[in-house]
C-alpha cells in the first residue's frame, strides 16, 4: 500500500531520516513509534507532502507521490493541535474537503451527515469548535479527515491532547473504527502503550532509522535490541557471560553481579561469549515456597516495594548479588503477602529470558 | 506549648478590630494614608482628562458662538455649520481626502497583508533587514518622507496630484497593516494552512479559505488604522499633493493659518462627532459578533 524507498531527510547537518525503507500493508494500523526526534513525525510529514525527502522514494498505491503537493495525494491527516478552522462550523469542518474535490452539495451533505454519524457527533454539526471539548474537537479532526475517503489516514499523536481516562476510550474507538473501515492508518506516537493497545504493527524508531519491525506481541516479547525492550515496556536489561553448558537445549551464563541462569541455546549468538539480556519484570515468579517448573529457580531478598495500585513493584537482591525488578499483582487475601525485607524463591522460565546479542 | 496557646488568644482579639475597622477608617476623612492616595489619584485622573477633554470640549462650545472671535461668548447660532456646508474649497479638499484616504487604505491593506503572510511563510535570506527595512517608514520623520518622495517624485518627472499623493499615503500606511497583521499570523497554528493543503485546497484557496478569514480581526484593525493616518496626514501631504489635490488637513492649516474661524470649530466639532461614533459603531460590531458567536450556534 505505502512503500518507502531507502527515504532520507535532513535538516541542516541534522539527520531526521536516515535510508528508512518501509512497506506498511492495505488495511493496516501501523505505528511509528519512539522518543522526540527519532524522526517519526518527518517520515509522516513526507508521506503527507509536507516534506520532501533528500533521496529516495515514496509510492502510494503504487504511484510515485514523492515529488507530489499535498493537495495531490489521496491522503489525510489527523493532526496533533487538531487544527480545526475556527471560523467554520463543524459541518463546514467536516465538508471541507469535500467542498476542495467539487463534489455535489447533495452528496456532500450525504457523505457529512455519514461520518457525522460514524465518529459520534450528532447533534454538534452547527457548534463552533470553540464550543466544542477537547474529545469532541478530536472527533470532528478525524471525521474531517476521513470524509474525503483517503487510501491511507495518517494521524500524528492525535491522543496526546486528551486527558488519561479519555485517551484510552478513544484508542479503542480508533481501533475499532478502523477495523470496520479496513483503512490503511499510519499512526505517530511516542507512547508505548497507545502503540501497543491499537497497532497491526509498530515500526520502533531511533536516530532516523527502524529499529525494529513486527507485531506489538514480539516487540513486546522479542525485542530485538536493548532501546526496543526498555523503550517498550519495562525491562531488566543485563551484561551476561557464557560460562557453560551446551548440554542440550540450554547454556548456562552468568549475570553482571553474580546470579547464573540457563538461557535456550537456540537464542545465544553462535560461540559468543558475551552477550547482553533482557527479562520482563512480571516474568519473574515470586513467592515464598520454591517454585516448580521453572528452569531457573533462585532465592532473593525484597529490598524495596513500591505500591502501585494494582501491583507491586519488588526490587530484588539476588542470593548471587545480581539485582532484579519484579512486577506481582497485588495479592488477594488467600495469598501470601510479600514485602520488604522477606526472604523469597524466584523463577524464571527458559523461554523469558530474551538474549539482545553482545 | 505555651506559643500555641497564646495564638489563638490573639485571634479573637484583632479579628473583630480589623473586620469592622476599614469602613469606619473610610468614614473619618484625613484619618489613614490610603484615604490620601485614594483621593490624590482621582484628582490626578480628573486632571490628565480636564487637560485631554477640556479644549476639545471648549472648541465645540464654540462652534456655535455667534462672535467671529473665539474669546467671547455673544449666543448659540448654526451659522458656522452652514458656512462650512458652503464652503466650497473646504467641500473640495474633504472630497479629496475620501479618495485619497480610500484608495490608499486598499492599496495598504493589500499589501501590508500579503506581504505580512509572504515573511511569515517563506524563509527569505535577509528576512529580518527586510523586515526592519518595512517598518523604518513608521518612524521616520515625516518631514524627511515627504522631502524625499517629493525628490523622487521631481526625479521620475511625475506631476504632483492624486496619484502621487496616494502613493505617498500608501507608502506611510502599509507597514501599520503589515506589523497588526503579522502579529496575528504569529500566533496562528501554523497546521491550519497544513489542514487545508491535506484536504485538498492549493495554496492559494487555503490562504483565501481558511488564513485570511482567521486574520480578520487584524486586517479590520489595520484598516481602520491606515484609514485615519492617511485623513490626518499633513506633512507628507504638502510635499506630494499637486494643486488640484489638496486634502481637507492641507485646507484647514490654509485656513487657520489666515486667522481662527469659527467654522474650523465646526469642523473640528463634526470630526470629533464622527470620530466618537465610528468607535462606538464599531465596538458594537464586535460585540454583535462576539455574542453571535456565543449563542447562535449553541442551540442545538
Amino acid at each position: 500500500m505505502i512503500e518507502f524507498e531507502s527515504v532520507t531527510k535532513r535538516f541542516g547537518s541534522f539527520t531526521a531520516v536516515d535510508a528508512v525503507s518501509l512497506h506498511v500493508r492495505e488495511g493496516e494500523f501501523l505505528t511509528l513509534l519512539g522518543p522526540s526526534g527519532c524522526g517519526k513525525t518527518t517520515l509522516l510529514r513526507m508521506l503527507s507532502g509536507f516534506e520532501t525527502p533528500d533521496s529516495g522514494a515514496i509510492r502510494i498505491a503504487g504511484e510515485d507521490v514523492t515529488a507530489l503537493p499535498p493537495y495531490r495525494r489521496n491522503v489525510n491527516q489527523v493532526f496533533q493541535s487538531y487544527a480545526l478552522f475556527p471560523h467554520m462550523s463543524v459541518r463546514a469542518n467536516i465538508a471541507f474537503g469535500l467542498r476542495m474535490q467539487k463534489v455535489p452539495k447533495a452528496e456532500a451533505a450525504r457523505r457529512v451527515a455519514e461520518v457525522v454519524e460514524l465518529v459520534a457527533l450528532g447533534g454538534f454539526e452547527d457548534r463552533m469548535p470553540h464550543q466544542l471539548s477537547g474529545g469532541q474537537r478530536q472527533r470532528v479532526a478525524l471525521a474531517r479527515a476521513l470524509v474525503p475517503g483517503p487510501a491511507v489516514l495518517l494521524l500524528d499523536e492525535p491522543l496526546s491532547a486528551l486527558d488519561a481516562k479519555l485517551r484510552k476510550q478513544m484508542q479503542v474507538e480508533l481501533k475499532r473504527l478502523q477495523k470496520r473501515l479496513g483503512m490503511t492508518f499510519v499512526f505517530v506516537t511516542h507512547d508505548q502503550e497507545e502503540a501497543l493497545t491499537m497497532s497491526d504493527r509498530i515500526a520502533v524508531m531511533r536516530g532516523g532509522r527502524i529499529e525494529q519491525l513486527g507485531t506489538p506481541t514480539e516487540i513486546y516479547h522479542r525485542p530485538g535490541s536493548g532501546f526496543v525492550a526498555e523503550f517498550v515496556g519495562e525491562a531488566n536489561l543485563l551484561a551476561a557471560e557464557r560460562v557453560g553448558g551446551g548440554a542440550g537445549e540450554a547454556v548456562v551464563v552468568r549475570l553482571e553481579g553474580g546470579l547464573e541462569l540457563r538461557v535456550a541455546a537456540a537464542a545465544w549468538p553462535g560461540g559468543a561469549a558475551r552477550a547482553r539480556v533482557s527479562v520482563r519484570p512480571e516474568k519473574v515468579c515470586v513467592a515464598k515456597r520454591p517454585i516448580e517448573g521453572a528452569e531457573n529457580v533462585f532465592q532473593a531478598t525484597i529490598t524495596e516495594e513500591i505500591f502501585q495500585g494494582a501491583f507491586d513493584h519488588l526490587v530484588l537482591r539476588t542470593d548471587a548479588g545480581t539485582v532484579l525488578t519484579a512486577v506481582v499483582p497485588n495479592e488477594s487475601a488467600i495469598m501470601e503477602a510479600l514485602h520488604e525485607g522477606d526472604r523469597v524463591w524466584c523463577g524464571l522460565h527458559l523461554d523469558d529470558i530474551v538474549v539482545l546479542g553482545p | 506549648m505555651s506559643s500555641v496557646l497564646v495564638a489563638p488568644k490573639h485571634e479573637p482579639v484583632s479579628k473583630p478590630s480589623t473586620v469592622p475597622a476599614p469602613p469606619k477608617r473610610a468614614s473619618r476623612p484625613g484619618r489613614s494614608g490610603a484615604w490620601w492616595v485614594e483621593r490624590g489619584l482621582a484628582l490626578w485622573t480628573a486632571l490628565v482628562l480636564g487637560f485631554l477633554y477640556l479644549p476639545i470640549a471648549v472648541l465645540i462650545g464654540y462652534s456655535f458662538n455667534q462672535s467671529r472671535l473665539n474669546i467671547t461668548w455673544e449666543g448659540f447660532t448654526w451659522r458656522w455649520y452652514g458656512e462650512l456646508l458652503s464652503n466650497k474649497p473646504l467641500i473640495d479638499s474633504f472630497k479629496n481626502s475620501l479618495i485619497v484616504a480610500g484608495a490608499s487604505t486598499v492599496l495598504a491593506v493589500l499589501i501590508g497583508t500579503t506581504g505580512a503572510w509572504l515573511l511569515h511563510r517563506h524563509r527569505y535570506r535577509f528576512a529580518r533587514a527586510i523586515q526592519a527595512l518595512v517598518c523604518v517608514p513608521m518612524v521616520m520623520p515625516e518631514i524627511v518622507m515627504g522631502i524625499s518622495l517629493l525628490v523622487l517624485f521631481a526625479l521620475a518627472q511625475v506631476d504632483l496630484g492624486h496619484a502621487t499623493l496616494i502613493l505617498a499615503h500608501t507608502t506611510f500606511c502599509f507597514p501599520f497593516v503589515l506589523v497588526a497583521v503579522q502579529a496575528r499570523l504569529q500566533g496562528l497554528d501554523p497546521a491550519l494552512e497544513e489542514a487545508a493543503l491535506d484536504l485538498g485546497a492549493t495554496p492559494w484557496r487555503a490562504f483565501w479559505l481558511v488564513i485570511l478569514p482567521c486574520l480578520r480581526p487584524a486586517v479590520v484593525a489595520g484598516t481602520l488604522m491606515a484609514f485615519t493616518l492617511s485623513m490626518d496626514e499633513l506633512i507628507i501631504s504638502l510635499f506630494t499633493a499637486g494643486p488640484g489635490s489638496r486634502t481637507l488637513p492641507m485646507q484647514v492649516y490654509g485656513m487657520a493659518k489666515v486667522g481662527l474661524n469659527p467654522m474650523l470649530n465646526a469642523l473640528s466639532a463634526i470630526f470629533v462627532v464622527t470620530t466618537v461614533a465610528f468607535v462606538l459603531f464599531t465596538e458594537h460590531l464586535r460585540r454583535m459578533a462576539a455574542r453571535g458567536a456565543d449563542t447562535t450556534f449553541s442551540k442545538p
